[in-house]
């Protein structure tokens, strides 16, 4: 790593904030089992007021009880769990796609450039969350469905930014010496282009969770998502949205999760990017 | 001009096409089989059969596709299977909350964002702009649904300023248009930071502070009217996706615009409604790029139509 980047990151207390953020959530996701202080469907008995209503925060159940006596907390955190898998998985996917398809077309150009994009023309005039909502309802929402869909939906990003990169990155004078050299596209591609494509990779993987993780749970408020019973943040929403007026705890907290981690990823990816390219703001 | 107008218009169109080849063909391949729906749950197979021959699902997709398309071009989205009214009567049915709903939204994010960029601008690096560039961060990362439903709780519940969602007149406007306004406005304030950075450091503004003009008169006169151009493609790119209805925040306020539309047909997948309001919303994307591409080069002069 170039340390000057290393130097520039660690002065970015936003970023530095974003990151410590991140690690605690994927922390969060991946011992939930542990860190969980209760089972996140278990109906409690005493986890609904005498007239069956959700508990407040506070006491045996410290962010309170869900519509059905359930402990929020622990499904805060279990909800991690689905929306950064989700998340890993449909951002990992688009930035893939994104990559091979931005810079195949990039380097090789002509008539697959060309396609790609128009393609990408098509795309940007797209409603994207009409289609991805129809796409999760029609297909029988799964976890592997939604970030499917939402993969489908953001590469196209990934590609534009890629293409561009590569067309300029093509034309340098080391990629001309490479192939005078004997390398073939293949080589060219893997060694000399990825690895300056890779800092625009990062950031988007960061900026992109950001946006995964709002359009999971906006698909798994409507949903469409995540399904029951696996807890997720949006689906703990949708599940008490009919009791917000009574139980408005349900709701902020959740909310809350969602924010918290969307906030990071962008301060993060934001961070990253200044890091790597001071030139831009 | 002319010429410009006429290649963007051709490629517009060609979009607009390759929506509907891309949709049709998504909507129709998929494994849900409308006949079945349309027919009820308990219907035998002969009815099921009949409904199908009376959709026309019965006929090759390529043969549907160019009789959907045919109608598209003469203005006719075809029929809902469930309401058995036109799709183009449906969609204008909901037309008039859903232009309120998109004008009330990107009013709120211009009036949220542009004042909030431009004073992060100029106090840069200061407690101002950090507090206002750590809101918009937080306003573009919130959930909409949610913040629509803490806006519910807090202004129309405990306060009882506003009415629980629902339509009606400009109360029941104001929050799902500050729901949207929020999350947008924040990435306006971000862009208008930026851009306004970008032109306070020219050099026409630097003469402007050397003749000796005072700092408002440089700021709003000099630096804001070409700060503001990134921002006429924002409102463009905005205009066309909320006139697509914004399913979420709709859903929240019961608000019935063409994304609660579009919603219960596709719960229903009432393939003619959920085909047409994607065709109508990639129209008006389209149409709101366009305009903005138009405009753009009476605002800047540098910029030639190309």
């Amino acid at each position: 790593m170039n340390p000057r980047f290393r130097q520039r990151f660690l002065r970015n207390r936003a970023g530095l904030f974003g990151l410590g953020v991140v690690l605690l959530i994927l922390g969060m996701a991946l011992l939930a089992p542990w860190l969980a202080p209760k089972d996140p469907s278990q109906q409690f008995f005493d986890g609904l007021t005498l007239e069956g209503k959700p508990l407040p925060p506070g006491g045996q159940f410290l962010l309170g009880t869900d519509t059905l006596g359930r402990d929020l907390l622990s499904r805060l955190i279990w909800g991690a769990r689905a929306s950064m898998l989700v998340g890993l998985v449909a951002n990992g996917a688009a930035v893939l796609i994104g990559m091979l398809v931005g810079a195949s077309a990039g380097y090789f150009g002509g008539w697959i450039g060309g396609l790609l994009m128009r393609f990408t023309d098509v795309m940007m005039a797209f409603p994207a969350l009409l289609l991805a909502i129809a796409l999760a309802a029609i297909l029988k929402p799964s976890l592997w469905i939604v970030a499917l869909v939402i993969a489908l939906v953001n590469w196209v990003q990934v590609a534009r930014v890629i293409y561009a990169q590569t067309l300029t990155l093509a034309q340098k004078e080391y990629v001309e010496a490479a192939r005078a050299l004997g390398a073939g596209n293949r080589r060219i591609l893997l060694r000399h282009l990825l690895p300056h494509l890779f800092p625009t990779l990062v950031v988007y993987g960061s900026l992109g969770l950001s946006t995964t993780v709002l359009l999971e749970a906006a698909l798994s408020f409507l949903g469409v998502g995540v399904q029951p019973p696996t807890p997720s943040w949006g689906g703990i929403i949708n599940e008490s949205q009919s009791y917000f007026t009574d139980a408005p705890w349900l709701v902020a907290f959740p909310g809350l999760a969602i924010l918290v981690t969307s906030l990071a990823f962008n301060l993060l990816g934001d961070a990253l990017r200044e890091a790597l390219d001071p030139t831009l703001r | 001009m002319m010429a410009y107008l006429a290649q963007r218009v051709l490629q517009s169109l060609g979009v607009l096409w390759a929506v509907t080849v891309i949709t049709f063909a998504l909507l129709y391949l998929l494994p849900a089989d409308p006949a079945r729906l349309v027919a009820g749950r308990s219907a035998t197979p002969e009815v099921v059969e009949r409904v199908r021959h009376e959709l026309g699902l019965d006929r090759p997709i390529l043969q549907r596709y160019l009789g959907y398309l045919g109608g598209v071009l003469q203005g006719d989205l075809g029929r809902s299977y469930l309401q058995k009214i036109q799709v183009s009567e449906l969609l204008a049915s909901r037309l008039v909350p859903t232009l309120e709903l998109t004008l009330a939204g990107v009013l709120f994010e211009l009036l949220l964002g542009i004042p909030a960029g431009i004073l992060a601008a100029l106090r840069r690096g200061g407690w101002l702009d950090q507090g206002i560039m750590l809101l918009s961060f937080a306003g573009v990362a919130a959930p909409q649904f949610a913040l629509g439903l803490l806006l519910l709780y807090v202004l129309a519940y405990k306060l009882a300023l506003f009415p629980l969602g629902g339509y009606g007149g400009w109360e029941h406007l104001v929050l799902p248009a500050l729901a949207l306004g929020l999350a947008g406005g924040g990435w306006y304030a971000r862009i208008m930071r930026s851009s306004m950075l970008e032109v306070l450091s020219q050099d026409y503004v630097r003469t402007a502070r050397a003749k000796g003009l005072a700092g408002p008169v440089v700021v709003y006169k000099h630096a804001l009217r070409n700060a503001l151009l990134p921002i006429v493609a924002m409102i463009g790119t905005d205009l066309g996706t909320f006139m697509g209805g914004v399913v979420v925040v709709e859903s929240v306020f019961g608000w019935p615009g063409i994304g609660q539309l579009t919603w219960q047909a596709i719960q229903t997948v009432d393939i003619p409604v959920i085909l047409g309001a994607v065709t109508f919303t990639a129209l008006f994307i389209v149409l709101a790029n366009l305009l903005a591409d138009l405009v753009y080069p009476l605002l800047d002069p540098r910029v030639q139509y190309r």
